[in-house]
């Protein structure tokens, strides 16, 4: 009995310490010191919030690059991944038919090589990146939907250069391109 | 692979043997009640706690009273995070309004985070409101982790006194260690993580219109707090469904690469805190180095598998399941650390992985989670180990097996082996179970051999409290939250009763001084001999499970096979 009692005060002294100062502490200093991560990093156009700079969005229209495929068509609530098997049938099926997709939609030849992760979806189908090559794959597609000059598709690319983000600290994981601040700075040279 | 993929590689394990003594010796200080510097910061709420409890730091208990301690705490904190699951609806902070969570899902999330299994059959952001991922879950991250801390305690001081039935106070091995390890560690590490991108608020979603025009809802949350105490006490329990691949998770390759190392930090570390409280950093080292090698052998299988080119998707890169930020080679360093050490999180889609990465993932968990493992759990079970190798070692070159000058007896033996057979017994049999009946079919994402893995998976990631899943498996059914929640059941207490007796019996015999003739347990030798008894044991257990599953998986994809 008086063990239960100990175990009942400790598990409350843990409870109010860990449970509610603990995460109150940390968020009073984050939102203190970096309050814009804090709150999602949210992005802003016309003074309306568009998005997350980290939460990708799906894009299907000509005008826009597109992200990678999502299991959860990019609705976070919740994320996920397929979780298919790489002998799974259904996955293999879904990889031949977003390749002749993705060849059709840029118009681009069979021989053409297609970066993986164009074919398959992300873990947390919100990934916002796609690599610098699957940018520049669209480019053509893009241009012709928008009706760009010559001066234009090379700005485009040389946008893809500028934000293509090198592994981090020299060595720490991909180069890799923010899909959504692409298609933000694409509006942006109209 | 790329230079830069192994430079990404050898960086990581050079600054986990790095930290290894610092974090190693500053924990042994706080334990054994010298000065540290953590002291004039937390020492207030230290002795405010023991005032409030009634409890004193100087008496020490049996190990009787040490595990019955243990065990009602427990219990409280089950029974708390049970509850507050079932009338959610009515607590506050929950924003979004989540309506209360059924029975047997509270059931087997309350279970999951008493253990620190952190097995999630539900999705966190469409379940739990802010109030049950705080003051449920953020709570146990910790005290979990640290009751894993305080057995390890008692088995240290079981095996370093003699003739003494004293095996410590739980309340004090509790509390020092959430205060001056845990806290301080997820405090700053949390504020690197916002840093990073990981978001810290109590706001609701945010509903926004994308730039296509479409609807976008973006959760929120209190995430970066329980992020920090998720990795560091080896939980895992995302505060988002996909874990740690979801951007406010894990936004960036450096909180990547943080994350990875906070795995296996405090395991690790724990190893050089053992040797200098046995009084022998050299054995310390020793068991670093058995949990390194198969660690990094685990790894090395996985690159190959991930790297390797496969009839069906020729040499098409497998990024199914992968954030192009990480890429392979760092979603195969997660999956084989999260497994070794009885994380959970993943950054990658584990059921997505190629047979034999997947199969690295499981064995790791089989294996008995001893390779760094849990936090203390990791190296409690790896003892348990060594009592075995010290035994058969004895019976082979005929004398009485000792270590660290304590005679190993049959009662150690018969703990130790109890220890062993109990998560094994909840993998094979569970699964055996699951794989025959209806209830248990019905949850497959994946046809054929990669199935019945991920039955074999989830059963493994219980026993072996390590809450990573091939998350195909639908869990969140009457069926898996029973039998998942009493595996994991099992899978803790049953491990940690039978090694608290080891120490308390331990602790009551005489030292042994070293001869010519005492069988060395800190050179290569041994750690052959560990590494073997791990490896038989592991094998004879469940070869023939794994060979249903993805050897078999493997073999057929090799031909070009799919189900």
């Amino acid at each position: 009995m008086k063990t239960l009692v100990i175990a009942l005060k400790i598990f409350l002294f843990f409870t109010v310490l860990t449970g509610i100062i603990y995460p109150l502490l940390v968020t009073g200093i984050a939102q203190v010191i970096f309050p814009a991560k804090a709150n999602g990093s949210l992005i802003r156009k016309d003074n309306k919030i568009i998005g997350s700079e980290l939460i990708g969005q799906q894009f299907d229209s000509t005008i826009y690059f597109t992200s990678r495929p999502s299991a959860v068509s990019y609705n976070p609530l919740p994320s996920g991944g397929s979780n298919y098997g790489l002998t799974n049938p259904k996955l293999i099926n879904l990889v031949t038919e977003r390749e002749q997709q993705f060849m059709a939609f840029n118009g681009l030849d069979s021989t053409t090589v297609i970066p993986s992760e164009m074919l398959f979806a992300s873990a947390s189908g919100l990934d916002p990146h796609i690599s610098p090559q699957a940018a520049l794959l669209q480019v053509e597609r893009i241009a012709k939907a928008r009706n760009f000059n010559n001066e234009q598709k090379l700005q485009v690319v040389h946008q893809i250069t500028t934000l293509t983000e090198a592994p981090q600290y020299i060595c720490l994981g991909e180069e890799r391109i923010n899909v959504l601040l692409l298609n933000l700075e694409l509006d942006r040279l109209e | 692979m790329t230079v830069q993929d192994v430079m990404q590689v050898i960086l990581f394990f050079a600054l986990l043997i790095g930290l290894t003594p610092i974090l190693g010796k500053y924990m042994g200080n706080v334990f054994t009640g010298e000065k540290h510097f953590m002291q004039p910061v937390f020492g207030w709420s230290e002795r405010w706690a023991y005032r409030f409890t009634g409890v004193n730091p100087e008496e020490e208990t049996n190990w009787k009273a040490y595990t019955f301690g243990l065990l009602m705490f427990n219990l409280v904190g089950f029974v708390f995070v049970f509850i507050i699951q079932l009338v959610q609806a009515y607590l506050p902070l929950n924003p979004a309004h989540l309506p209360n969570v059924t029975w047997h899902s509270a059931f087997n999330t309350s279970v999951s985070f008493v253990t620190n299994t952190n097995w999630q059959g539900y999705a966190g952001e469409t379940t739990l409101s802010y109030f049950v991922q705080m003051l449920g879950l953020t709570v146990q991250n910790f005290v979990s982790a640290a009751t894993g801390i305080a057995v390890l305690l008692a088995v240290i001081r079981g095996i370093s006194r003699k003739t003494t039935d004293k095996l410590g106070n739980f309340w004090t091995d509790l509390t020092r260690s959430t205060l001056y390890v845990l806290l301080p560690l997820s405090i700053l590490f949390a504020i690197i993580l916002v840093g990073q991108g990981v978001v810290q608020n109590f706001k609701t979603c945010e509903t926004v219109q994308t730039l296509q025009g479409a609807q976008q809802i973006i959760p929120m949350g209190p995430a970066a707090s329980q992020i920090a105490i998720k990795q560091l006490g080896t939980n895992g329990g995302g505060f988002f469904n996909a874990n740690s691949s979801h951007p406010f998770e894990n936004p960036t390759p450096f909180s990547n690469f943080l994350e990875m190392l906070f795995i296996l930090l405090i395991p690790a570390a724990l190893t050089y805190t053992y040797g200098k409280m046995v009084g022998s950093t050299r054995q310390g080292w020793t068991i670093f180095s058995v949990m390194m090698i198969l660690l990094i052998t685990g790894l090395s299988i996985s690159l190959y598998a991930e790297y390797s080119s496969n009839p069906i998707f020729g040499h098409l890169p497998l990024m199914e399941g992968k954030e192009t930020r990480f890429g392979i080679t760092n979603s195969v360093l997660w999956s084989t650390s999260t497994t070794a050490a009885s994380n959970g999180s993943v950054n990658a889609m584990h059921d997505s992985l190629s047979p034999l990465a997947g199969m690295v993932a499981v064995i790791n968990i089989m294996l008995g989670e001893v390779i760094f493992g849990g936090v203390g759990a990791g190296l409690y079970g790896m003892v348990i180990f060594i009592i075995l190798t010290v035994f058969i070692a004895g019976l082979m070159v005929g004398r009485t097996p000792e270590y660290l000058g304590k005679k190993i007896e049959a009662f150690e033996v018969q703990m130790a082996i109890i220890a062993i057979l109990a998560p094994s017994f909840v993998i094979l049999i569970f699964t055996a179970w699951a794989s025959v009946s209806s209830a248990g079919l019905s949850s497959l994402n994946n046809p054929g051999a990669h199935g019945f893995s991920e039955i074999l998976y989830a059963y493994s990631s219980a026993a072996g409290n390590n809450g990573s899943a091939f998350a195909g498996l639908n869990a969140n059914t009457l069926f898996y939250n029973l039998t998942l929640g009493f595996g994991m059941l099992i899978g803790r207490f049953g491990v940690i009763v039978p090694v608290l007796a080891i120490a308390g019996n331990m602790a009551r015999k005489k030292v042994t001084p070293l001869s010519a003739g005492t069988f060395r347990t800190d050179n290569w030798l041994f750690m052959g001999l560990l590494i073997a008894v791990i490896l038989i044991v592991g094998g004879l257990t469940f070869f023939p499970a794994l060979s249903l599953g993805p050897i078999v998986e493997h073999l057929l994809m090799g031909s070009g096979i799919t189900f």
